[in-house]
């Protein structure tokens, strides 16, 4: 059974890419478009890792992890948190919210997977 | 006003620091785009400037200001390193080194170094590569030999989808197999307030080898802001001491983490913010150390003299403490004599040195190779090797290579080799000093022993032998003088050094070969295992490890009355010493001698005793300058019943031995 991994992003560009490069290397990817989709995607299945955008209509990635973490089914699912450099003090926060570790966009593929594999082993 | 404990703490930072520049130093004379290095130079530069301008060395600090910037330059690019700016950076080492002992140079010397400083970094063009120290090398700085980390995660860490095992098994992954995790538990709360989610354990983590840095760093990705992460380098010099866990009492108390701490970080060169490298390092002054040893000495006098009594009284209870007594103070002499054991590699740095500057001097070109510098010995043993083997590397150098062109002509690869190589051997160290040079003139040497009167034409003496009497004092064959050999010590003082650690040397030559040194030399000098010997009521000591064999003394030898004798051993005939004649003992001999066979340097002795006592933890005491003439005992030491016991000196022995069979040879032809 491949891992499972929920990559949460208003950007088809980047879920596209997150998609193939994870796909590639072994893992299921399952897409949501906001932080909505997200939610019910995540707490309808126990994921191996969250990867969630911050800057996302309607949800920010931020309100997203809040929301998530205060489900108690969301216990020991890490997340990752995607920003861009611009966005400082969002790195503290998310780590607050309970992310578990973040990446600066733009970023390349080599990175997200080894920050995936460390991750979701 | 600086007291004499803080002024020492400085010292020996100080000298640390300058170890590891030096170091530093003479590893870019060779990887000159090695920017780990350069920033390992810089970084001891910084902290020599630092703690000079503290501690009130003013002119120090201003002078390692300008050094600094040197080498700022180059970190940063602006500027790379060529052999004139190494050599140039030498010389203001030596400059840096005099003012630290308190010594008052010309202060024209700080301008004039400083400009030479400048010169090398700036002064020239620009060389065409100068973007070349980009690419960041893998290699770490030479000297690491482990990292220690200690690391506590958030408490959530599980709970937010952290996997703790995970991170050990990478940092297996770079650390390989040795790598040892212990779990820190003291920050457990009682089980009634235990979150069951959350992570209260630490893991201190023993990394070995040469890991860079940041492979350690990049495994607790994302967390080093949240989590208490200690890494610090343990040094190839530090290693010696195993680290006690708790800083004894001797560590400042009233402030732990003060000066004490601070500086060890430093030096760990790898810079540790939180300075709690003091738990995993500790510097000690050595004579407390030695302390330490002597009274674990005479705690093992002590406990021999429990037993003793005990054995006497025949209490069980008594006999039982005892026993316990023995166990726990061979425990401490053993933890003990490890604190005192010190690697090879913490007088590396001056020989490294010193083959640079004999390579400036006498324009020979050779490779200086080091093997087994983690190699650990007494710590007396090896700063009593230091002068000796600067004496033989110098000697390599000056006398056993030739210049590049006569190597050319023999048919040798024109650059030289000196290879320094120390490993175990049992309870001896085995140091060997290698050249690949012209080797050694048997016949120049024999026609110099007569004409100092060592031998006479006709003296029937091994090869091994004579090429040894290059040790006899005031031996010297027609020797040049160069700007190195002027200073320093003679060949007989390596001699002398050597067998005052109880150690030998032996000389291996091949004419056109090249010449190697090898001296032995016994791990410790503090307390041995002993074998008790009786001889007419006295009672001596031989080191346990020089003892072969014990025989019974067969009939026909104990029949015979003369002073020697030989027995047969393994088809090797070995001379015979009646110790009761030696001391000349009078009286009845035991009913039934025995015959101990010692050896040293691969030669041995049957020494004919009244009776074996048994083993013993032999504690060696020096015999006072009045006795030293008496070459036949290396020390003496005190039994469990407060008497004395002299140590027999085996090398003596077994040339005692040698020189009653040599006159035997000469009254039989």
């Amino acid at each position: 059974m491949s891992k499972e991994i929920l990559i949460v992003d208003d950007s088809p560009s980047v879920r596209r890419m997150v998609s193939m490069t994870l796909q590639q290397a072994g893992y299921s990817v399952t897409e949501a478009v906001d932080g909505a989709k997200g939610l019910e995607a995540a707490k309808a299945h126990r994921y191996a890792m969250v990867i969630t955008d911050q800057n996302m209509p309607n949800m920010t990635g931020l309100e997203f992890i809040q929301a998530y973490r205060s489900d108690p089914s969301s216990s020991g699912v890490p997340i990752i948190f995607l920003s861009t450099e611009s966005e400082g003090g969002l790195k503290e926060a998310a780590r607050a919210a309970g992310a578990l570790g973040w990446m600066v966009k733009p970023f390349e593929t080599e990175q997200l997977l080894a920050v995936v594999k460390k991750v979701a082993g | 006003m600086m007291d004499a404990e803080t002024q020492e703490i400085f010292r020996q930072e100080a000298e640390a620091l300058m170890e590891a520049l030096q170091e530093g130093l003479l590893v870019l004379k060779d990887t000159p785009d090695d920017l780990e290095v350069v920033a390992g130079v810089f970084r001891a530069l910084h902290t020599i400037k630092g703690t000079g301008a503290m501690f009130g060395f003013s002119r120090l600090a201003s002078f390692v200001h300008n050094f600094e910037a040197a080498f700022e330059a180059v970190r940063s690019g602006k500027a790379v390193v060529t052999p004139e700016l190494v050599n140039v950076a030498l010389t203001a080492y030596d400059l840096i080194a005099e003012l630290l002992e308190g010594g008052d140079p010309d202060p024209a010397k700080d301008a004039e170094l400083t400009a030479a400083l400048n010169a090398a970094t700036t002064g020239e063009a620009a060389p065409a590569t100068a973007a070349a120290p980009a690419a960041k090398k893998d290699a770490a700085p030479a000297k690491i030999e482990s990292w220690d980390l200690q690391f506590r995660l958030p408490q959530d860490f599980m709970e937010i989808g952290g996997n703790p095992i995970a991170m050990l098994d990478e940092l297996r992954e770079v650390g390989g197999d040795s790598v040892s995790v212990r779990l820190l538990t003291d920050r457990l709360p009682p089980i009634a307030q235990m979150d069951p989610r959350a992570l209260y354990a630490g893991f201190q983590v023993t990394l070995p080898g040469t890991i860079k840095e940041g492979a350690i760093r990049d495994v607790f990705m994302f967390h080093e802001d949240q989590m208490e992460l200690n890494l610090t380098a343990v040094h190839a010099a530090e290693a010696a001491a195993p680290a006690p866990a708790e800083a004894p009492k001797a560590a400042a108390p009233a402030a732990p983490a003060a000066p004490a701490a601070e500086p060890k970080a430093e030096t760990a060169a790898k810079a540790n913010k939180a300075a709690s490298a003091a738990v995993a390092q500790l510097r000690v002054a050595a004579d407390r150390v030695d302390l330490i040893m002597d009274r674990v000495g005479e705690l093992v006098i002590a406990e021999a003299r429990l037993a003793a009594i005990a054995a006497q009284l025949q209490n069980e209870a008594l006999l039982g403490v005892v026993e316990d007594i023995q166990r726990l103070a061979l425990g401490l002499r053993d933890s003990t004599m490890a604190l005192r054991m010190t690697p090879l590699s913490s007088i590396m740095g001056r020989f490294r040195r010193l083959s640079h500057d004999l390579a400036e001097t006498t324009g020979k070109t050779f490779d200086f190779i080091v093997e087994g510098e983690e190699t650990e010995l007494d710590k007396t043993v090896v700063e009593k090797l230091t002068d000796p083997l600067v004496h033989m590397i110098r000697n390599s150098v000056d006398h056993g290579l030739e210049t590049p062109e006569q190597r050319a002509e023999a048919g040798k690869p024109e650059r030289g080799l000196v290879k320094l190589s120390a490993r175990h051997a049992g309870a001896e160290v085995i140091i060997e000093i290698i050249d690949d040079g012209r080797g050694m003139n048997e016949a120049a040497i024999r026609k110099r022993a007569i004409e100092r009167g060592l031998m006479t034409e006709d003296s029937d003496i091994p090869r091994s032998e004579v090429l040894k009497m290059v040790l006899e004092p005031g031996f010297s064959t027609a020797e040049q003088v160069t700007a190195l050999s002027g200073r320093g010590v003679g060949a007989d003082v390596v001699k002398q050094a050597i067998e005052s650690l109880n150690g030998s040397i032996d000389i291996t030559s091949e004419p056109g070969f090249g010449t190697t040194f090898c001296l032995r030399l016994p791990l410790t000098l503090a307390i041995i295992e002993g074998l008790l010997i009786g001889v007419a009521n006295d009672r001596y000591a031989l080191p346990l490890l020089a003892v072969e064999q014990i025989l019974e003394l067969p009939e026909k030898l104990a029949k015979g009355d003369s002073a020697t004798d030989v027995i047969e051993l393994n088809n090797e005939l070995v001379p015979v010493l009646r110790l009761r004649q030696v001391f000349n003992r009078t009286g009845t001999p035991a009913a039934h001698p025995k015959i101990v066979i010692v050896g040293a340097n691969d030669t041995r002795v049957g020494l004919v005793v009244d009776e074996i006592i048994g083993t013993n933890q032999t504690v060696i005491k020096q015999l006072s300058p009045l006795h030293s003439r008496l070459k036949i005992f290396s020390g003496a030491t005190i039994l469990g019943d407060g008497c004395v016991a002299l140590i027999l000196d085996v090398i003596h022995l077994v040339t005692l031995g040698q020189e009653i069979e040599q006159r035997l040879k000469g009254n039989a032809a």
